[in-house]
């Protein structure tokens, strides 16, 4: 009888389950290396510099880095520009800043502890200047799209003619990555778009890699520290585990033999 | 539980303990007589109260820095994120704390259910534990509205609009609730307000759990009662608070792997993004723990029915001990229980697949079928198999694997028996 109600069960549940397996399709993401992944992820400080780089020569005019500051360029853990570097990157550009005495706001040049610069006064003006789409604050963009990092990285090369037959939106662009493939940004990468200051080829696949591991820095600025801290914490705690345990089992012992 | 009158020794004890019997409790607690065949499962409780701790002490430093306003919300919780000193730490600790305070919770309650810790006599403890559940659900659902991200925007929205299914008051009281016309800083500041109040009457309930604990003592794998308190038992401490540390441990580290590896993993992207009232995320889904009963409310074609059949999951549980019908408590010796307890275990798990899933098709009718079976599980099954199903022995005592034991006393005998037995 119980048997009988196991197979049951099991046979219901395998119904279920195989009915379900029609999945939606979507392409998948390109594949890549990801420094950053596994228990010691660390960055490239070369990707992060040049993709610092791809971000300031070409994402920065419509999109903003609103959570980042200044100093985070040099600090540890990211691109770690030198200070003088930063404080020069910083200078380039003009922060509103008052009121003054007068009364007056006023611009200065940028200092470590700013924020970085909006490209547009507020969220309508960047509406008004894309054709009705606000370009998306890339402080945590890398966070806020699933599997973001691979996202970004193939939203960027996803840019190809759309299938026969396929009627594009006006002022929209055909990406096979984007949730229904179709997107307002326009393709902006080709290659030797930047010219590395290192050196280094900046092949369209190149600047894509570099620029998503830049904005997986900015969404998450810690995560050096938190894989490095992370390995120490669980290391204490299985040696504390084990401790605990022997000392358990040394006391149980106790009991167990009293019967 | 038989347990001699503590006497503390020196003099500023005993003056000290006859107008505050603080020592005595530490006393009862340090000795508190346990079964000495509690299995893991049984370490929960330890590690559910660590939990509730680690939640108020995260969750005060966060609220040190957190701001509670629709156009700042979002923005102070990247400032805790990035420029708070190991604000990262605390805030990824604090959100997939509630994860792994409700995956323990879950395992605590089921565990309950299989064993049979919720028959007579520890009804008030299994109230008591589903008051606190429920609780902890209202408390999580309001933290996940404060980061003020898509997610939480729409769940706060969702679910605050549940209540606009109340016949003629429903509009106002949603009204009410969200001290407005729309979803914004009015209600933001209020949920932040309950979301600090309510972990502590959590707490003063968690007291109150362990205090109905501590009248009968703890059921045990074989559910038999306490047969010869010598043998069958062992001081709490040390014996039990070294294996709940080691347990404790263990389930730290598994946090702890999610803490510093996956501290994302858990949540949902969207909730990255800004809220932002014009644009609907294509699926609004609450957390993980939550996916059942949202799975059960989209099951019920109806808005009102819906949210009546949701709470009506929840509320069923509290009768639970008197659903059951069973004089044995543990699963262990009845084999047809054990095999509907894992189905019922199956069945949540479906629920919560379905509610990740969009209700259409398939998703719905199977949503149906398990929202159908939740209930015939505790109106049907528990009733009936407590009547019909034919139990393998007890053994006699805890200590005694032999077989021949009768049914539990307590769970057999009426309440005029129970006050007969007062009288004695």
């Amino acid at each position: 009888m119980i048997n009988k109600l196991k197979i049951f069960f099991v046979i219901l549940i395998f119904l279920f389950s195989s009915g379900l397996k029609a999945s939606e399709k979507k392409t998948p993401f390109i594949d890549t290396n990801w420094n950053f992944k596994g228990i010691f992820g660390k960055f490239d400080r070369g990707e992060l510099r040049r993709g610092y780089q791809v971000y300031s020569e070409v994402c920065s005019g419509c999109h903003s880095i609103s959570q980042l500051s200044y100093r985070n360029l040099y600090e540890k853990g990211g691109p770690e520009f030198s200070i003088e570097n930063v404080k020069q990157i910083a200078a380039s550009f003009d922060v509103l800043d008052g009121p003054n005495s007068d009364g007056e706001m006023f611009t200065r040049p940028g200092r470590l502890p700013d924020k970085f610069v909006d490209p547009y006064p507020n969220i309508e003006s960047a509406i008004a200047a894309n054709g009705g789409a606000y370009p998306p604050d890339m402080s945590v963009l890398a966070k806020a799209r699933k599997d973001g990092p691979a996202y970004i990285y193939s939203l960027l090369q996803g840019y190809v003619e759309p299938p026969k037959g396929y009627e594009l939106d006006e002022g929209v662009y055909y990406n096979k990555y984007m949730d229904g493939n179709q997107i307002k940004m326009p393709n902006v990468l080709f290659d030797d778009l930047v010219e590395y200051e290192d050196g280094t080829k900046a092949t369209t696949e190149q600047m894509a890699k570099d620029v998503s591991n830049f904005l997986m820095w900015a969404a998450e600025p810690n995560l050096e520290e938190r894989h490095k801290l992370g390995f120490r914490v669980i290391l204490y705690l299985i040696i504390l585990a084990l401790l605990v345990y022997f000392s358990m089992n040394r006391l149980w012992s106790r009991i167990e033999s009293k019967k | 539980m038989s347990e001699e009158k503590y006497i503390p020794k020196s003099k500023i004890g005993q003056w000290f303990d006859s107008r505050l019997p603080l020592l005595s409790l530490m006393h009862h607690l340090r000795d508190y007589p346990t079964p000495k065949n509690l299995n893991y499962w049984w370490t929960f409780g330890a590690i559910l109260t660590f939990c509730l701790i680690a939640q108020i002490i995260t969750g005060l430093v966060l609220a040190m820095h957190y701001v509670a306003h629709a156009d700042l919300a979002f923005e102070s919780v990247e400032h805790i994120m990035r420029n708070v000193n190991y604000g990262w730490l605390i805030r990824y600790f604090h959100a997939n704390g509630s994860s792994m305070f409700f995956l323990a919770v879950y395992i605590h309650i089921f565990r309950a259910l299989f064993y049979g810790s919720y028959k007579s006599p520890r009804e008030m403890i299994w109230i008591l534990g589903m008051l606190i559940y429920i609780l902890m659900m209202a408390t999580a659902f309001m933290g996940y509205v404060l980061p003020w991200g898509q997610m939480s925007f729409w769940a706060a929205t969702v679910i605050t609009n549940l209540f606009s299914a109340i016949p003629f008051i429903g509009e106002s009281i949603v009204t009410w609730l969200w001290g407005g016309y729309s979803v914004d800083s009015p209600m933001l500041t209020r949920f932040y307000s309950l979301h600090y109040l309510l972990p502590f009457l959590i707490f003063a309930l968690v007291i109150l759990h362990i205090w109905a604990l501590h009248i009968p003592g703890n059921n045990n794998p074989v559910g038999i009662d306490i047969k010869q308190p010598s043998k069958d038992t062992v001081p709490f401490s040390p014996y039990i608070a070294v294996k709940d540390l080691y347990a404790l441990i263990i389930f730290l580290i598994i946090t702890a792997g999610f803490v510093f590896f996956a501290p994302n993993i858990l949540s949902h992207p969207d909730n990255y993004i800004k809220a932002n009232p014009l644009v609907t995320p294509t699926h609004i889904v609450p957390e993980w723990y939550l996916l059942p009963f949202y799975a059960i409310l989209r099951a019920v074609p109806s808005k009102l029915g819906g949210v009546i059949v949701m709470f009506a999951s929840l509320f069923i549980l509290m009768f639970l001990p008197w659903l059951d019908t069973s004089k044995v408590r543990s699963a262990v010796f009845k084999p047809l229980s054990k095999l509907f307890f894992w189905v019922l275990v199956i069945d949540v798990v479906i629920l919560g697949y379905i509610g990740a899933n969009p209700p259409e098709g398939l998703y719905l009718l199977i949503g149906r079928v398990a929202t159908i079976y939740y209930f015939l599980h505790f109106i049907l099954v528990l009733p009936v198999l407590g009547y019909k199903e034919k139990t393998i022995p007890l053994p006699i005592s805890i200590s005694d694997p032999v077989l021949g034991g009768q049914p539990n006393i307590s769970t057999t005998r009426s309440r005029e028996d129970i006050k007969e037995k007062q009288h004695d």
